[in-house]
């Protein structure tokens, strides 16, 4: 072989991320397996005998026919073009995307917990009760709350349950209440959760300091009123610095208080919900206690709520007895059952290892650290992006692309995709609604100075660059897997599934 | 970092917050565990529980032991799944859009409908969303709901129902199963949908088909829920048979018992239905350079932008879960899923056969059955499985607790997992009982 044929370069071609993967339909071959099941073991009866015909499908189901080694080759190139915590840097505001640690997952996927039937009878899962009773006296202690539920399968499921608890407690005082509400810069969740639990929503401003507006709150404050929905600190990444005001405006017409928790991470162990004069409030575990996110979930949205709450709680409760713990179903008042069985058990676990993990100084450190770090992004990019709200943040801030939309017709979609070039994933963009242009960004507690710098100094470049070369942040992003892609095409006629 | 930020200490960064509003001093919790400890703490929590590695277990109900073969935890648990968000940001996201892509169309081919969405709660939380969805759908006020749906789903499909004018009425069943005489007479012209279960609660398969005309006759939607979606390796699908909703507790795909949660719900339906779908779609579309590459789609229908006005206020729901069924279904494939379900009917037969022969043992019902059954029995359910339990067997369900009538009855359960001999065990540990 002569040394010019041995130095002939493979054709160009894309790197692996940037390869297109084909479809699993498209793997494998007809006949082709990868599974490794026993034939039957009972003695053979005709299959018409144990199902007759008509019973029977007409055509398989067309899955995929491929050899084991295709489905590991095929979710390993689906891996490779995925972006996650473990890889790097997710500053997406009001999502809490700190680092999960891995013993969580050592301790949720042992048998003893990951091998549990939910009808088991009690004696037989002692272990998993006590650490449920256990998770529910250390979230009472966290929040001030009085009693928690675990049954949300997520926060939105929580804010449900929260809402159907407040109907049912109004319903038992012989009070028709028929409105909730939420602050312009709610999550979308509330004003859904709302108008699915039967309320009208109304909205109230916030006010300049990024505040809910004390005055428009009170104009809407009628005895209609069954509850407001408030998240604290709220989406801007501010704390409520009038929350007492609010906490008793609400409780003078007799409506409840509702914390949405999806920005818990800012005060653990600083300040508790229940002090500040919440009724009741749900917990995002998969935000604050670390659950891993899954890209989607799933999550585990408890709901605490203060005493005259309790009797409304979803079936079952867990209660001690001695040494005994037990479900209890007998509770005339609650809701009923909003999911099946008892809660998303598997988070629950990795919730509870994260607080035994951290202990009461440990969380309360994080809380400080998520301010701290919050703080300094915010330090180090307000010259640089405008920034509507300017006031100590606390675990999240809010810029404006205003000034890039206005200046160089560069919007924060544009900035936002730019940023993935650089290897990080975006902030929460265009949230809360009542910024234009919204920057929201969440560096959370588990970030070293070092990658937060990196973050500051690609979010200044960007900053320049959309100043110096704006066609090239409209053009973003070139380093991707994909560039951007054709969203109107997607919905105009949409393909939601794979056909031949 | 304080000097860039300008403040002095860290407390000064919560000055924001009204002193009395403040903790002084640390919360009331244990003290943090170094990982050794905490690790042997877990250890000792989990050996207080009796799991299905240590039992036999012939108990299912809603969930299912089956087995899960390696390339679930080794792919679906791949921390480039696991620790992702949401796919908010498509480029950098395609192997997590791909994959709900995928899994949407395997659930279109398993339950032969058109349309899926990227994963709901539960079994019991779709089933509430797709009678809101069939309320919306037909503008109608009631639901009837077949009395051989789990008890638990029901009892969800009532609070998710209470508050919106929408009546729930139950169905008794007759002989197992839903009768489409009785299911005419219950239906009004106010009858949103008529919600089954197939195979059922008590493992019965339920005539779908008449079940469908019944429905449809009184311009009423039929929504199936299946519990054990294995079944549909060898038992019609509800497209064939011309169900408008189909939703599922996805948990039997390869996903862990878990104590009951997280599991996976599922909701598939017709093509024409798709813009009252709850919940995440993926779509396909194409890149600035012509490459095929997926998004999340139809967003209009969600909380994030509809607000108020959203067909549901799900956000956060079970993609992993999704991705697991989907590894699982991969793996098995086309001829492996219905192998299993084979399996599954099999064993679960022959263990009718086996324990209807023995002395005052009754099959309850003749309806055919996928892989449980009820059986009536001599003594209590309950006693039989206390005395099941001195053997490392975990019995079936005893069904009093949610039908008084059926108090000797005993739902049992009989996956591929179950091998012949751990069946004869089982019937002649019941022989010596008696």
């Amino acid at each position: 072989m002569s040394a010019r044929t041995r130095s002939a370069k493979p054709p160009a071609a894309p790197p692996l991320s940037k390869r297109p993967v084909p479809v699993i339909f498209e793997r494998g071959a007809p006949g082709r397996i990868g599974y490794s099941l026993p034939p039957s073991d009972v003695p053979e009866v005709p299959l018409d005998e144990i199902i007759p015909a008509a019973h029977r499908r007409a055509r398989p189901a067309a899955l995929p026919e491929v050899s084991e080694l295709d489905v590991v080759r095929h979710y390993t190139a689906l891996g490779r073009r995925n972006y996650s915590i473990d890889e790097g840097f997710y500053p997406l505001g009001s999502c809490t995307m700190k680092y999960n640690p891995k013993i969580n997952e050592d301790v949720a996927r042992q048998a003893g917990f990951a091998r549990l039937h939910p009808y088991q009878p009690e004696e037989l899962v002692q272990g998993a009760l006590q650490l449920l009773w256990e998770l529910e006296h250390d979230l009472t202690e966290i929040s001030g709350m009085d009693r928690v539920t675990f049954q949300p399968a997520a926060g939105a499921h929580g804010e449900l349950t929260a809402l159907l608890m407040i109907s049912k407690y109004f319903e038992d005082r012989g009070e028709h209440r028929t409105t909730v509400v939420v602050p312009d810069s709610a999550h979308g969740t509330n004003p859904a959760s709302a108008a699915i639990a039967g309320f009208e929503v109304v909205e109230v401003k916030s006010d300049r300091r990024g505040n809910i507006d004390l005055e428009a709150l009170k104009t809407v404050l009628t005895p209609q009123v069954a509850v407001l929905m408030l998240t604290n600190p709220n989406t801007l990444g501010l704390f409520e610095e009038q929350i007492l005001e609010v906490a008793r405006a609400v409780h003078n017409v007799g409506a409840q208080l509702y914390l949405d928790g999806a920005n818990f991470n800012a005060i653990l162990g600083v300040t508790r919900p229940g002090d500040q004069g919440f009724d009741v409030m749900h917990f995002n575990l998969h935000k604050t206690f670390t659950t891993p996110h899954g890209g989607g979930g799933p999550g585990a949205g408890a709901v605490g709520v203060r005493s005259h709450l309790v009797p409304y709680l979803p079936v079952p409760t867990i209660e001690r007895d001695g040494q005994r713990f037990t479900f209890d179903y007998a509770r005339p008042k609650s809701i009923g059952k909003i999911r099946a069985f008892y809660g998303n058990f598997g988070n629950l676990v990795r919730a509870y290892t994260y607080i035994r993990s951290m202990g009461p100084d440990g969380l309360r450190q994080a809380a400080e650290t998520a301010v701290l770090n919050a703080n300094y992004v915010l330090s180090r990019l307000r010259d640089h992006y405008d920034l509507p709200y300017d006031r100590v943040c606390k675990h999240e801030f809010v810029l404006s692309g205003r000034r890039q939309r206005d200046a160089h017709h560069v919007t924060t979609k544009d900035i936002a995709k730019r940023l993935l070039d650089y290897g990080f994933h975006s902030p929460t963009i265009y949230f809360p609604l009542i910024v234009e242009e919204a920057i929201m960004i969440e560096p959370t507690e588990t970030e070293s100075i070092q990658t937060l710098d990196q973050f500051i100094d690609a979010m200044i470049a960007i900053a320049g660059e959309a100043e110096t070369n704006p066609d090239l942040v409209r053009g973003a992003p070139y380093e991707t897997p994909v560039t951007r892609l054709d969203d109107v095409a997607a919905a105009r006629k949409p393909i939601l599934r794979w056909r031949p | 970092m304080l000097r860039s930020i300008g403040v002095r200490a860290i407390d000064d960064l919560f000055n924001d917050i009204p002193q009395e509003l403040r903790l002084r001093g640390p919360l009331d919790l244990p003290p943090a565990m170094p990982d050794p400890d905490l690790l042997a703490h877990a250890r000792r929590l989990a050996g207080r529980n009796a799991d299905c590695d240590r039992l036999i277990s012939f108990l299912g109900a809603g969930a299912y032991d089956h087995f899960v073969p390696s390339t679930v935890a080794h792919l679906a648990l791949k921390p480039e799944f696991l620790t992702a968000y949401t796919p908010y940001q498509a480029e950098i996201m395609q192997g997590e859009l791909q994959a709900i892509f995928e899994y949407q169309t395997l659930m279109c081919e398993l339950t032969g409908m058109d349309v899926a969405n990227a994963s709901m709660y539960d079994g019991a939380s779709a089933l509430g969303e797709a009678a809101r969805m069939a309320a919306d759908l037909t503008k109608r006020t009631r639901i009837v709901v077949s009395a051989a749906v789990h008890p638990e789903y029901r009892q969800v499909l009532r609070t998710f129902t209470s508050h919106l004018r929408v009546t729930v009425d139950d169905l008794p069943a007759t002989g197992g199963i839903t009768d489409p005489a009785a299911a005419r007479t219950a239906m009004t012209d106010e009858t949103a949908a008529l919600i089954i279960q197939s195979p059922n609660f008590f493992g019965c398969l339920e005539d779908g088909e008449a079940l469908a005309k019944a429905a449809h006759d009184r311009g009423a939607l039929l929504v199936v829920a299946v519990a054990d979606p294995i079944s549909l390796g060898l038992i019609r699908a509800p497209g064939e048979y011309d169900a408008d909703i189909v939703t599922g507790e996805g948990q039997a795909l390869g996903n862990a018992l878990n104590f009951g949660g997280p599991y996976l719900g599922m909701i598939a339906t017709r093509e024409a239905f798709v813009r009252r779908l709850p919940g995440r779609l993926v779509g396909r579309t194409v890149d600035t350079e012509g490459r095929p590459g997926y998004v999340l789609t139809l967003q209009t229908r969600e909380q994030h932008i509809r607000r108020a006005r959203a067909t549901s206020n799900i956000c956060t729901n079970e993609s992993l879960n999704a991705l697991v069924a989907a590894v699982y279904l991969s793996t098995l494939g086309r001829q492996g899923i219905q192998h299993v379900a084979e399996l599954n009917a099999r064993k679960a037969h022959y263990a009718r056969q086996r324990i209807a022969s023995l002395r005052g043992y009754r099959v309850a019902f003749e309806a055919p059955t996928f892989n449980e059954f009820v059986v009536h029995c001599p003594v209590s359910p309950e006693e039989i499985n206390r005395r099941l339990l001195e053997h490392q067997v975990l019995g079936g369900l005893p069904l009093g607790r949610f039908y008084p009538d059926l108090a000797d009855g005993w739902l049992v359960c009989v996956t591929e997992s179950r091998t012949r001999e751990e069946i004869d065990q089982l019937v002649g540990y019941l022989e010596a009982l008696q």
